[in-house]
């Protein structure tokens, strides 16, 4: 056999070899959340357990579209975090599985209501209000008013200046736009949306981007969890949150491990460690403003009283359904998303 | 001799024993060709009988059972990989193996598979194929079962996804759906609406970035090659820097130096009450980082047309009295037109293909690469109409393609003979001169600055807000941190790291060696179906990463080659798609080498392997270098190709990099962007140094003319 083949089929038994060694015990997980909280919170389970986590943050919309992809060969065995509608349409696709974690009651009610409605294929882990927040250095210099509800936003001052996740891709803009809809009704909501249209600049891939460009000062107003505003303000950015007067929404970020995984047994050990206070107290040391759904964990002072806030009644069960979820997105598409 | 052919059959006795399916029945031996032939699933029989009737047919040794051979090896490897999947279903765990229910292969239907190919190389060179010399052979068979199962394929299945009807069963409202969107297709912009569709968008930015680029790039060669400065080697550097870094790079510094907060901007506010805009986020933005990023690889090309030029043509002309100009003009630039093509081909489809930038600095601007892209990752996916993009983006590169091709074939552009030749490189034409000067040391400014603001970037604590020098960005991504069981890697970017520099370091050989072998058939053997061959190996040149990815998510995610999710299915994307630089490279430097070398080699009773290997290869070790580094950081810095393909267990740098940048987090993309660029520049400097020790240039002084 001529001399060139022969070293060919060295390089091939070269990377058999490889492919062989790189596989080993490690959990796969989709993580959903900033990805500040979601490495820290892998590193913390591989620290406590010595189980590797091999993560990668994907947004909410895009992790459930990418776990849908997969579905006849999954490639990761656990969804950390992202807004609750998206995995409860997972679970109504059979995406995820069922799972009796012994830890769940030590969780607040309305982490355990998302797993009931789920027939507990999620779990709440999370929750968190819906707002903005502007930059008040830029808002000073421009001698602008900050918009203090929903409505507000149709100021005309407002030109380019506002940032929104696009609901496709990301589970904080599929709040929103479920919000409106509750707040509005269905076509008042969109008509909203269409008069704000000039106002944003983006529709950014990912739900904490605009509230991160608001901290930055590349754009005026970033439309986000209040969560993650307070995040950009502890950091020392001039941002302020703002819960909108007129009603707002919140999300019940959610856990789901994933049907047919590759490695169930990891997926339950890391499930099972998710739910402790002692995991759940981390959050707040990686930066992570949400409320947890431990309850030994205590909110985080700085982060909003829900008492405070004029919440509507979101209708989890209807608007995480398969049904509902691609009505909206499809109609955002069709008179938002296209025609920019 | 022994045939080779012989021990391809003993392959195929070795691989009958290892696991025949990936994820199916038995281990070793049990679950092999042989333990399940045994065992009564129909499904593998055929590959054990075309084993034994191709053993026979080696045995036996003549013409007509060599044909034989070929046909039953044929056979059998298509079986191999047909009789599971073809249908596109997965694989059911839960139903007996059939022939409709098949698992994706494994390791001894692989190496079964390379083995009934080997036995259809040999038997070809049986038949008298290439003057029966089994090394090309081989060489042709196992090229084109590469070309046939990582890009035919895969593109076909693009094509049945185009092709799939719509909800009410119509294939013709399937394809309309599919390629007829009004945000691909639509004028509104001239009308004075505010987005033109996707198709124009790109190929208005392909343009625009390809005139840019090459016209940068000649100039910056011109300084190089033909005016006497010492800041020559400078130049050389300063051009090449934008080469090793991942093209959105030079987008985030744009955003950093113009963005709303960048550092311009904000001295612009503070000295001249400028209101800060958002113009860099449009369609401007993307064509300055583009051009920026993509002018490097412009100018490789040209400058390595420019000096394969002999200076004896152009001494000729000068002593026939014709002026500087006209010596340039009517000498040197007809001989580079084929660099100036392809300079300005290569731009245009790197421009097509680029997603990071229209990415991060589009803002509402979408082109053809980045809406396949928002197709894809939303909640409403839609592979459909991904795929119609996918499709309409290929036309477009392969009809750019073809064009210049058609342009180039006219002309031969054979400089350098086996014969002697010497001589001066012309000067340049005063006003040429001042030209080329001022544009390269202008972009060369720009660049510096780019490069400054990554650097300064990487270390400030926050930029525009807080230029206080910290580590803290470096740390964040690479932190390693003490947990109870050992060393925890805890920054975010190890991962991703890792494999992007296992990954590119295990591709970019065998990609050189693959793309110049079939530089090699294409250019010097004579076979049928060379231009079919020629056509098929260069058509993925023209296929876009992000069709790449996308088409590698629809064939490799189901059998028979189910690999999604794996590292192989990232080795294959980058040889597939980088080969063809291989072979471009490779052609190039074939056509300026004259076949009396290869010819005067063989009378002197050389065979073919040894003529590549003693003759052919030496001259060639410019393009081996060019390839190899090409191709190692064409895959540590693609995105486009990648953004589909990346797993939680093999995350790519540039991807990793994208979300950072996605979510404004801007001080650790930098600072992972500066170690990438800083890895590449030494692995580059390092290639260079054991590859090119033994360049073939012109040599002027004596000694070294002696010693070549």
């Amino acid at each position: 056999m001529p001399k060139g083949l022969n070293r060919a089929a060295l390089t091939a038994v070269g990377l058999v070899a490889f492919a062989g060694a790189a596989s080993a015990d490690e959990l796969v997980m989709y993580c959903s959340v900033q990805q500040s909280w979601c490495e820290a919170t892998a590193a913390a389970f591989t620290a406590d357990t010595g189980v590797d986590v091999a993560m990668q943050r994907k947004d909410t919309g895009a992790a459930l579209a990418q776990i849908r992809a997969e579905a006849s060969n999954p490639q990761a065995d656990v969804w950390w975090g992202g807004s609750g509608d998206a995995h409860i349409q997972a679970a109504s696709e059979d995406l995820t599985e069922a799972y009796e974690s012994p830890n769940i009651d030590q969780l607040q009610d309305w982490a355990i209501e998302q797993y009931e409605t789920a027939d507990h294929k999620t779990v709440g882990i999370y929750s968190g209000v819906l707002g903005w927040g502007y930059n008040t250095e830029f808002f000073d210099r421009m001698g602008l008013k900050p918009p203090l509800a929903w409505s507000d936003l149709e100021n005309p001052d407002y030109e380019g200046e506002i940032q929104v996740a696009n609901p496709n891709t990301s589970g904080t803009a599929y709040t929103a736009l479920a919000t409106l809809v509750q707040l509005y009704g269905e076509d008042e909501a969109f008509e909203f949306l269409k008069r704000i249209d000039d106002n944003i600049s983006e529709y950014t891939q990912s739900g904490t981007a605009g509230i991160r460009a608001a901290a930055l000062g590349e754009t005026g107003i970033g439309i986000a969890f209040l969560h993650d505003v307070i995040q950009q303000a502890a950091a020392g950015f001039p941002v302020k949150a703002v819960a909108p007067s007129d009603g707002t929404g919140y999300e019940i970020g959610s856990m789901s491990i994933i049907a047919n995984a590759p490695d169930p047994e990891l997926a339950k050990q890391f499930y099972d460690w998710a739910l402790t206070a002692k995991a759940q107290s981390r959050a707040l040391e990686a930066g992570a403003y949400q409320i947890q759904a431990n309850k030994a964990v205590a909110p985080p002072p700085e982060a909003p009283k829900l008492e405070d806030t004029k919440l509507i009644d979101y209708d989890f069960a209807k608007y995480g359904s398969a049904e509902t979820r691609s009505h909206l997105l499809k109609r955002w598409d069709d008179e938002i998303g296209s025609q920019r | 001799m022994l045939r080779p052919s012989f021990l391809w059959l003993v392959t195929i006795l070795v691989a009958s024993l290892l696991p025949w399916y990936a994820d199916g029945p038995g281990g070793f031996v049990s679950g092999g060709l042989l333990g399940l032939a045994l065992s009564g699933l129909a499904a593998v029989w055929p590959v054990a009988l075309a084993a034994i009737a191709v053993l026979a047919f080696v045995v036996l040794d003549t013409r007509a059972s060599a044909l034989a051979t070929l046909l039953v090896s044929l056979a059998a490897a298509g079986w191999i990989l047909a009789s599971g999947g073809l249908s596109g279903l997965p694989y059911d765990a839960e139903l007996p193996l059939s022939l409709a229910n098949q698992p994706a292969i494994g390791w001894g239907a692989t190496l079964a598979f390379f083995a009934f190919l080997g036995l259809m190389g040999d038997a070809l060179a049986r038949r008298g194929v290439m003057d029966g010399d089994p090394f090309g052979t081989h060489l042709l068979v196992f090229a084109s079962a590469v070309l046939a199962v990582f890009v035919l394929f895969p593109l076909a299945q693009v094509f049945q996804e185009v092709l799939r009807p719509d909800a009410a069963g119509s294939v013709a409202g399937g394809l309309a759906d599919h390629l007829l969107g009004k945000d691909v297709w639509g004028l509104s912009c001239l009308t004075g609406g505010r987005r033109c569709g996707m198709v124009w968008n790109s190929i208005g930015l392909g343009v625009a970035v390809g005139l840019a680029t090459t016209l940068l790039g000649l100039a910056a060669a011109l300084f190089i090659t033909r005016i006497r400065t010492p800041f020559s080697t400078p130049a050389r550097l300063i051009t090449l820097l934008p080469l090793v870094t991942p093209p959105f790079v030079v987008g985030l510094a744009l955003i950093l130096l113009f963005g709303r907060s960048g550092s311009v901007t904000l001295f612009l506010w503070d000295a001249f009450e400028i209101r800060p805009s958002r113009w860099i986020y449009g369609p401007q933005g993307v064509w300055l980082a583009q051009t920026l990023g993509l002018t490097p690889l412009a100018f490789m090309v040209i400058h390595a047309t420019l000096v394969s030029v002999s200076p004896s043509i152009e001494e000729a002309a000068s002593t026939l009295r014709a002026s500087r100009w006209r010596t340039f003009r009517t000498v040197t630039l007809p001989l580079i037109r084929p660099g100036l093509a392809n300079a300005f081909l290569l731009t245009f489809i790197e421009s097509l293909a680029d997603l990071g930038n229209p990415l991060i600095l589009g803002g509402g601007f979408k082109v053809l690469a980045s809406g396949i892209y928002f197709k894809i990752v939303g909640a409403q996916a839609d592979l459909g109409e991904a795929a119609g993009l996918g499709v309409i983006l290929l036309v477009i590169s392969l009809g750019v393609f073809l064009l210049q091709t058609l342009w180039l074939r006219n002309a031969s552009f054979v400089t350098i003979t086996g014969k002697g030749d010497g001589g001066q490189p012309a000067r340049l034409a005063l006003p040429l001169k001042a030209a080329v000067v001022g544009v390269t040391l202008l972009w060369g400014a720009f660049i510096l600055t780019v490069y400054g603001t990554i650097i300064l970037g990487s270390f400030a604590t926050l930029w525009g807000r807080d230029y206080t020098l910290t580590l803290a960005n470096y740390v964040d991504a690479f932190n390693v941190i003490a947990g109870d069981h050992g060393l925890v890697w805890a920054g975010g970017a190890w991962n991703s790291f890792g494999t992007t520099l296992m990954l590119s370091t295990l591709a970019a050989p065998l990609t050189a060696a693959l793309g110049l072998l079939m530089a090699y058939l294409i250019a010097r053997r004579r076979f049928r179906g060379r231009r079919t061959f020629e056509f098929a190996a260069m058509m993925s040149f023209a296929m876009p990463g992000t069709v790449i990815g996308l088409a590698y998510v629809l064939a490799f995610n189901t059998p028979p080659i189910e690999i999604t999710g794996t590292a192989f299915i990232l080795v294959i994307a980058f040889i597939s798609r980088n080969m063809p630089i291989g072979v471009r490279v490779g052609l190039a430097q074939f056509s300026q080498l004259d076949p009396s070398l290869d010819e005067a080699s063989t009378t002197l009773g050389a065979g073919p392997g040894m003529t590549l290997r003693r003759v052919l290869f030496p001259l060639l070790k410019p393009a081996v270098a060019t390839a190899i580094i090409y191709a190692f950081v064409a895959s540590v810095t693609t995105l486009s190709q990648v953004i589909f393909l990346v797993s939680p267990r093999y995350d790519w740098a540039t991807t990793y990099i994208i979300g950072l940048v996605e979510n404004t987090n801007y001080g650790r993309a930098i600072a992972y962007s500066v170690v990438l660029i800083v890895l590449l520049i030494l692995v580059v400097a390092f290639l260079q140094l054991i590859l090119s020790r033994v360049e073939f240039r012109r040599v002027d002084d004596k000694t070294s003319r002696e010693t070549a």
